[in-house]
């Protein structure tokens, strides 16, 4: 009964929104509320992420019925009934999604996830490009126009902005995605007169955005498709490797704006509650990658970073005594240890140390050792990202502490055990106002009673490009070498030592 | 719906995002990001309406399309959602 009468309002045109499919809409907006609501803890996680799937689940089960493909007969003008082979197109193309969805989940290395989410933004971004371009193609359909396929005004605008928005999500993300997988350099492009030429599109796109409430016709909108596209290149070209984390926290944001941009085209609850919850969610992260680089958004979006730092760094470069040492001090330093502070960077996740790191952990803590990881918010390649890692290699979520929560430990601490981070273990953050990473919240490693710094060598430099006084301290022991070689000698000095 | 009752649930919206987004632990910020991935794509709901939709081909075609990139992200931002969860782990004692 429920279904017949919903198919016969679907079949019977566009006008009345179902009220049952209203309220389903509804109810998957909040599913997808408590879908993030259950990431307050990593305890109540999974059951969000299961909110979430039920809320998808009704959002495209309730579209599938009042939406079904219907077969147009000629003779008698009407609908006369379910087109089973458009049906069956639909299905086939959310199982072709679905099979390569779940091997790519499957297949990618946790490391390379900042490279899936940018490919995810841009399919998210393409898709709302297809569905606003479906949309100006076959107004009618989506109840947008009137009997003569003039579209309504607020409809144009919504359009525009949802087509610009997800134009610049996929090209901005398609860049994300080849900078971050290294088919690109890491090194901003800088292209001249970019400021210019950046914002001239940007009130070109407004421009004619505003023009389409007078004119509909093809080129207005297309041309905003390009000159959209074309803007989400240019704007993403210029930012430097370093700086990813916030460029990836953003267009998670334009993914979501360009989501709930369809939704108000569509006047559907669902689309505005989960854009404007996603919207929110990439503009906070961003803000706070921003805030642990001491970096503005501005100058983030303005790009350029990485490639004046690197100019400045050859500049200091005096020879200060330093002390060398070997797995086995190290080894014998933490085990007579209380406490030892792991400070992991991304430099141990690129050596794949995490497994023999944690391993080193669990020995220690056999021996007594209170051991504690510090994570430092940009200590990966985008927010969070750390955190997966070491949960990937199996280190319990209650020894990973965030830089404010430990900062104060590390004065009690016996030993600081530097890996795969530099710059944000750098005290001149916070002391050297001519330091390019001044003002920068950093782990205060050098208050421990020793600190052993894990390193490649001597002479490369962080990302910031500036020396780490933290090396030439009386208290502080280099450890030079491949991240992952080392921790495994000092597992297996551990191993050995029997003390 | 109404311009201004679809606004009004968006700015609502707004609010509720920033509150429940300021209370996921930082732990867990990669995970939030796959699934606000994932959810972010019903945009399918368009998608769908657009491919079921008679009188265009083209509007038809673009609108599979999106069915299919949207589901490689609901499906994709899930799984790999859930991938991540699942390491999670307390101290075993």
């Amino acid at each position: 009964m429920e279904i017949q009468s919903i198919l016969a309002a679907a079949a019977d045109g566009h006008g009345a929104v179902n009220p049952w499919a209203a309220i389903a809409y509804l109810v998957a907006g909040v599913l997808f509320i408590l879908s993030l609501r259950g990431l307050s803890s990593p305890a109540t996680a999974q059951s969000g992420n299961r909110f979430g799937m039920i809320g998808m689940t009704i959002a495209v089960v309730t579209t599938l019925l009042t939406h079904m493909p219907m077969k147009f007969g000629d003779a008698t003008n009407s609908y006369t009934g379910v087109d089973p082979v458009g049906l069956i197109e639909i299905l086939a193309a959310i199982g072709i999604g679905a099979v390569i969805g779940i091997v790519m989940a499957r297949r990618i290395a946790m490391t390379a996830m900042p490279q899936l989410v940018a490919a995810f933004h841009s399919l998210v971004g393409l898709a709302a490009v297809a569905v606003a371009a479906a949309a100006y193609l076959n107004p009618q359909a989506f109840g947008i126009a009137d009997a003569a396929g003039q579209i309504f005004t607020v409809s144009r605008i919504e359009m525009g902005l949802g087509i610009a928005i997800g134009a610049i999500t996929f090209s901005g993300s398609v860049i994300a995605f080849l900078k971050l997988n290294g088919n690109m350099s890491g090194s901003p492009i800088m292209l001249p007169g970019r400021h210019i030429i950046n914002l001239g599109t940007l009130a070109a796109i407004i421009g004619l955005v505003a023009y389409f409430t007078f004119d509909q016709s093809p080129w207005v909108f297309w041309t905003v498709t390009g000159l959209s596209f074309a803007i989400g290149f240019l704007l993403i070209i210029p930012i430097g490797g370093a700086d990813m984390p916030v460029v990836v926290s953003m267009l998670n944001s334009y993914s979501g704006w360009a989501a709930a941009a369809m939704g108000f085209t569509l006047g559907n609850t669902a689309m505005i509650i989960t854009g404007a919850l996603v919207g929110s969610s990439g503009a906070i992260l961003s803000y706070i990658m921003c805030r642990a680089m001491n970096r503005s958004f501005i100058s983030v979006i303005a790009g350029g970073f990485g490639a004046e730092a690197s100019a400045s760094g050859g500049g200091s470069k005096e020879q200060r005594p330093w002390k060398p040492g070997s797995a086995d001090d190290a080894a014998f330093l933490m085990s007579q240890a209380d406490t030892v502070i792991i400070v992991p960077g991304y430099g141990m996740a690129v050596a794949q140390a995490q497994h023999a790191l944690r391993e080193m952990g669990d020995l220690l803590k056999k021996e007594g050792v209170t051991v504690k990881y510090a994570i430092h918010p940009v200590a990966g390649r985008m927010p969070g990202h750390m955190n997966v890692l070491l949960a990937e290699a199996n280190v319990p979520y209650d020894e990973v502490f965030e830089l404010e929560d430990i900062n104060g430990e590390f004065a009690q601490a016996d030993v600081a055990f530097v890996i795969g981070a530099n710059d944000v273990t750098n005290p001149s953050a916070k002391t050297d106002k001519t330091s390019p990473i001044y003002g920068m919240p950093v782990l205060d490693v050098e208050k421990a009673k020793t600190v052993l710094f894990v390193k490649r060598s001597m002479g490369g430099v962080g990302y910031a490009g500036v020396d780490n006084d933290v090396f030439y301290m009386d208290q502080t022991m280099m450890l030079l070498g491949d991240a992952k070689k080392m921790t495994d000698d000092i597992v297996k000095a551990l191993n050995g030592g029997g003390h | 719906m109404d311009f201004i009752a679809i606004f009004s649930i968006f700015i609502l919206a707004c609010f509720v995002g920033y509150f429940v987004v300021w209370s996921v632990t930082p732990a867990l910020h990669t995970p939030l990001m796959s699934v606000t991935n994932a959810i972010s794509s019903v945009i399918i709901v368009g998608a769908l309406i657009a491919s079921a939709a008679a009188g265009s081909a083209s509007s038809k075609w673009l609108g599979l399309a999106a069915v299919v990139m949207a589901s490689i992200n609901i499906f994709g931002g899930f799984a790999v959602t859930a991938r991540m969860l699942a390491m999670y782990k307390k101290k075993e004692r």
